[in-house]
């Protein structure tokens, strides 16, 4: 019953946390109607995500997020340093290719949004099989260190909250 | 309003100012449109970050609300940017394969193949699969 109710708890959680942050007041009415979409949206929507993945909601979450908040707030330094004080000649641009370990295509997306969000490096594709992303990269001196740098810092806590 | 309060005010508005006039800085003076590309993405997120938190700031100080708008925008430009830089790039992949303007390749060259040694493709050239839906009604 409460399965066939509330297919993803998660995303009805989102919905009515998002809606009482839009209303920027918690009343009763808020939290009413806002349960009312936390219903009624995940039933319309279910067939979108057929086999959607395991996350856990834990400390490895809040751990990840606020890693990528501190490497976006370090990466904006150093590529404004770059955009004022760099020659374009002796920009070092690249087009990286790594390898991918994570599996579902949720996780692959958050991997290639952090790697876009994150300044300097912008994922461009990902290869037909998921097993490789395109990543340009705006300055780099050692493709494979910065390759290598992706994968410890961004795909390894992926692979554990995707687990 | 304490001065202390609007010294931060107007260094958190200038901090992302600085930094939306660097990206846009930058898409005008980097060479080709793959490296452009990473000029934009610092004004969304640290020059953006810097006046939203700006502004929760100054209508905390002022009126005494908390307000979480600006939570909402940094959360949907968050989802969005990388969207719309991975559609850009995908377009720049379609001409460098096709030639439409070989000049323009930038620093980086052209785009390797995923696999070096297979026959591996990037997705966005891929073929439609003839099984969908899509496909069985316009063949």
């Amino acid at each position: 019953m409460i399965k066939r109710l509330l297919p993803h708890p998660a995303l009805t959680a989102m919905l009515v946390v998002v809606w009482l942050l839009m209303a920027n007041s918690i009343t009763v009415g808020g939290i009413l109607l806002g349960l009312v979409f936390g219903i009624v949206l995940p039933k319309f929507t279910e067939p979108f995500w057929p086999d959607r993945p395991r996350v856990r909601f834990r400390g490895a979450l809040l751990g990840y997020v606020g890693l990528v908040l501190y490497d976006i707030v370090v990466a904006n330094f150093e590529v404004a340093r770059l955009i004022l004080f760099r020659r374009n000649r002796d920009l070092r641009s690249r087009w990286l290719v790594v390898p991918v370990a994570l599996s579902s295509p949720e996780a692959i997306t958050v991997l290639a949004a952090t790697i876009s969000l994150t300044p300097g490096t912008v994922s461009s594709d990902v290869s037909a099989d998921g097993r490789f992303l395109l990543v340009h990269a705006l300055d780099v001196a050692d493709a494979d260190a910065e390759i290598a740098r992706i994968k410890t810092r961004y795909e390894a806590p992926l692979l554990r909250i995707f687990a | 309003m304490s001065g202390i309060v609007e010294i931060v005010i107007a260094g958190l508005i200038l901090l992302g100012a600085a930094f939306v006039l660097i990206g846009s800085w930058g898409l005008v003076r980097l060479p080709s449109t793959m490296e452009r590309l990473h000029g934009p993405t610092k004004a969304t997120t640290l020059g953006l970050g810097g006046l939203l938190l700006a502004s929760v700031v100054f209508f905390q100080v002022r009126l005494g609300v908390w307000t979480a708008h600006e939570l909402l925008i940094s959360l949907f430009l968050f989802i969005t940017a990388p969207i719309s830089a991975n559609m850009i790039a995908k377009v720049h992949l379609h001409r460098a394969r096709t030639g439409d303007r070989p000049d323009h390749d930038g620093i980086a060259g052209p785009p390797p193949r995923p696999d070096p040694d297979g026959e591996g493709e990037w997705a966005t050239f891929e073929a439609p699969h003839t099984d969908t839906q899509a496909s069985i009604e316009n063949p």
